[in-house]
């Protein structure tokens, strides 16, 4: 669906003059297979580069060096960028700052217009794209007057509509509360398992990741680790050194094996850490 | 220093067709040196709360008392309340303006009629207390990294040397490890510098670890007011209102009914960790 | 709160008049300008308030809401009465203190304030019972003649209906940037004018900062959606004349005329 082959993105840094001051090398040698259909996480302390990875999925940024290949379509082809970006679609942070309608239902239609879709199957796609992200009570209402989370979903919703392949969440839940946050992330799953849209969540939220098929985990712009969910959170001291952390239950399991308990690592939810336990009462 | 909020209400747009209580009988009372939690989803009205705390806010009725004196008292000198309860707001980093970060943490003593030497040194103890590197002192703000530019926001707060410090989400939108240096830094000036706290946020797993004292609201009214193990108990109340227990709680509740004899007011990590040790040592 | 302000804010209801086309509704404001100008009479104005109240009546939006929005206008009123009331030559009525009060005076005082209401109702009942986005349609419509000449229609078009949504986000951000410095014991209420300029710049700064970082994260997100311009794009609200907006276009036509027979009659 998507792959990257020897990713580098560098930018130029200036000063207030205008002067070169140096090169960041935001994106480095970065290779990624997602195959259609999978949920993959890409977790990273801010300023990891993660955010700019995702950029190049859908054509917002172009590769310095290197290939980004969607759906077998290069991203440096310019002819093809629109089809891209309609494959790939894309959520931001700010919920604020990418819905562009006065009234929900005419946001969601904001990407069909965009693309020419005609009238009557515009709202047809807004209505089953509001459907599935749960909104449709909210069609008529404006942006102004819904929760950080519900905006999320109407901006999901606004992309769906696109009847994208695949959709890129950029850290999506970073601004919202707990409940906006798990309204979200249900809406991702549901898109990824319901619809089998290939979804690409960019988070730095640990409990958000332990669903995904597949984890990886940046910094200083390079994958600095690779693998399922389980692999991923066995290795709590590593992701420590990376900024990050691991959710509670995989943490307090890893303080009790250090005191010297045999429990298993990556211990991802509470039902498995309690079977663990049961097991070792027995 | 204390604060007593007495039978304070507030509507918003009052006289006008959009008229709502943001704030229903709120009675609080907060002594030097505590370290309160103030919990709440969002609209529950606790930036109305805290707003009313440094005379941002009137109430519409009620009174609210700073040292035993009436804040809305016309003789009441408010610029001298602002600079002893400090309010750092959600994002304050969005606050910063000045050319350098130095000058903007000058900015408050400034404002309080200080000598210009008087402003510098606490402009420089402020940065201290944040941890800020010597090295950016003369940087731009809007050069730093996010977690950077809020330690600058917050001590351009504490410049105006507060006695109890209000911090809206001071963690909002930071990654794991901003958000441990971001509390850290907090229980420090609690700790070591005496700074009374109130840290507002909505996540329990935030604050248990720290707080000595958890007040919970909900539509505009104080729902508990009590020690963190107190106000967990109540998981059912907390779920209903759109809040939960810290996930260790949960956690050990699971352990309680599969059969452990775990005690389940245990709140956090270290706590959860002790207690299944001891009952596997048995 | 400041998301609620009344300027240009669209009341949500059912009726005849939100569902019109809004070429219909802009046509129509036009329309009722040129005729509360035109007339000069008294059943003129009876004429043109009959047609106002109609409207509103049919619009469902209550009397009480269309006046809240009378109040900031209130002002500008008052000195256009009182200076066409007492600055108008010609016949005294009666005086007060040295100033005299003339006939001529205070019929053009009540005309003045006459039009000045209908102007402001006539044109909120058009924003009230029109969505923005719908108004800015309307306008793109109305304006495409102006292709032709180079004038970039759908960009100005999409420009307004931006800036709409914007107004609200960026008037609470405002607040919420004033109060945080107020907490730093900022002053933005007393001293001189020029002090009070300097004094705003702990607030403009953020405030231009965080408009430029909501612009460039617009401009991102409605590229990532497929935007590019007004070639090719389609409609998901298409402007469709209905038979009511034909029945509209008759009466305003109707109304037009009778009130230029009418109301420029001599007595």
């Amino acid at each position: 669906m998507i792959r990257t082959d020897k990713l580098v993105f560098e930018y130029i840094r200036r000063d207030e003059e205008g002067n070169v001051e140096g090169i960041t090398r935001a994106v480095d040698d970065v290779n990624i297979d997602v195959r259609p259909g999978q949920f993959i996480a890409v977790l990273g302390h801010n300023g990891s580069g993660k955010s700019t990875l995702a950029k190049h999925f859908n054509a917002l940024l172009y590769p310095t060096d290197g290939e980004v290949i969607v759906d077998g379509m290069n991203t440096r082809d310019s002819e093809k960028i629109w089809d891209i970006r309609q494959e790939a679609g894309m959520i931001f942070q700010n919920p604020d700052n990418q819905i562009i309608g006065q009234v929900v239902e005419e946001d969601v239609g904001f990407g069909p217009e965009n693309m020419g879709v005609p009238t009557e199957e515009i709202w047809e796609r807004v209505d089953e794209s509001l459907r599935a992200v749960n909104m449709l009570d909210f069609r008529k209402s404006s942006p102004n007057h819904l929760s950080g989370g519900q905006k999320q979903r109407v901006s999901i919703a606004g992309v769906i509509a696109m009847h994208p392949k695949c959709i890129i969440m950029d850290e999506p839940t970073a601004m919202l509360d707990p409940n906006g946050r798990k309204d979200v992330i249900r809406a991702a799953r549901a898109l990824n398992s319901v619809e089998g849209i290939t979804v690409i969540l960019i988070t730095h939220y640990m409990e958000e990741v332990i669903y995904a098929d597949k984890v990886f985990v940046m910094d200083k712009g390079h994958v600095e680790m690779q693998g399922t969910p389980k692999e991923i959170f066995s290795q709590v001291d590593k992701l420590k050194e990376l900024r990050l952390g691991v959710p509670q239950v995989t943490l307090l399991a890893h303080e009790l094996k250090k005191s010297g308990l045999p429990l298993p690592d990556g211990i991802l939810t509470k039902e498995e850490f309690v079977e663990e336990l049961k097991k070792l009462k027995r | 220093m204390s604060i007593i909020l007495d039978h304070v209400n507030y509507i918003y747009d009052e006289d006008t067709a959009m008229a709502h209580a943001a704030l229903t009988d709120v009675n609080i009372k907060i002594d030097a040196g505590e370290f309160i939690g103030l919990i709440g989803h969002t609209g529950s009205g606790k930036s109305t709360l805290i707003q009313h705390m440094n005379g941002l806010v009137k109430p519409t009725s009620g009174t609210v008392y700073f040292d035993g004196k009436d804040i809305s008292d016309p003789e009441f000198d408010r610029k001298a309340l602002r600079a002893k309860v400090g309010l750092v707001f959600q994002y304050p980093e969005h606050q910063l303006f000045e050319t350098d970060c130095f000058k903007d943490v000058c900015f408050g003593p400034k404002n309080l009629g200080l000598s210009q030497k008087e402003v510098e040194l606490r402009a420089y103890e402020a940065l201290k207390q944040v941890g800020f590197d010597d090295d950016y002192f003369y940087q731009s703000p809007f050069d730093l990294s996010g977690g950077q530019k809020r330690r600058v926001a917050i001590a351009g707060v504490l410049a105006m040397k507060p006695e109890i410090l209000i911090l809206d989400e001071p963690t909002a939108g930071l990654d794991p490890k901003g958000r441990e240096d971001i509390l850290g830094l907090i229980k420090k000036l609690h700790d070591e510098v005496g700074i009374t706290i109130i840290l507002v946020s909505h996540s329990m797993d935030d604050v248990a670890d720290y707080v000595g004292r958890i007040i919970v609201m909900n539509k505009g009214k104080v729902v508990f007011d009590d020690v963190p193990k107190e106000v967990f108990r109540h998981r059912q109340e907390l779920e209903s209102i759109g809040l939960a227990a810290p996930q260790v709680t949960y956690v050990m509740q699971e352990l309680k009914a599969s059969g452990f004899d775990v005690d389940i007011d245990v709140t956090t990590l270290d706590e959860a960790k002790n207690e299944i040790l001891r009952v596997f040592s048995k | 709160m400041l998301r609620d302000i009344t300027l240009g804010q669209y009341y949500r209801t059912e009726s005849i008049i939100h569902k019109l086309d809004p070429r219909v509704k802009i046509v129509g404001t036009f329309v009722f300008l040129v005729a509360i100008f035109m007339v000069n009479n008294a059943i003129g104005y009876a004429i043109a308030g009959l047609f106002l109240a109609m409207n509103i009546k049919l619009s469902n939006v209550p009397v009480r809401f269309i006046f809240r929005g009378m109040r900031s206008i209130f002002l500008l009123l008052m000195i256009s009465v009182l200076f066409n009331l007492f600055l108008t030559p010609g016949d005294p009525m009666f005086t007060v203190w040295k100033i005299k009060v003339t006939k001529e005076g205070l019929k053009l005082a009540a005309k003045m304030a006459v039009r000045l209401v209908f102007l402001i109702t006539g044109s909120s009942l058009m924003t009230l019972t029109t969505t923005p986005n719908n108004l800015t349609d309307g306008l793109e419509s109305i304006l495409k003649p102006l292709k032709l000449v180079h004038v970039p229609v759908h960009e100005i078009s999409m420009m307004m209906s931006i800036a709409l949504r914007f107004i609200p986000i960026l008037l609470e951000e405002t607040d919420k940037i004033m109060k945080a410095q107020m907490a730093r014991c900022a002053d933005f209420e007393s001293g001189s004018i020029i002090n009070r300029a300097k004094n705003m710049v702990p607030l403009l700064v953020p405030l231009f900062i965080s408009a430029f970082r909501r612009a460039m994260d617009l401009a991102m997100a409605m590229e990532a959606r497929c935007y590019r311009g007004g070639e090719g794009r389609t409609k998901m609200k298409p402007l469709v004349y209905h038979k009511e907006d034909k029945v509209a276009y008759v009466v305003l036509v109707l109304f037009l005329i009778i009130c230029v027979a009418v109301g420029r009659m001599k007595f």
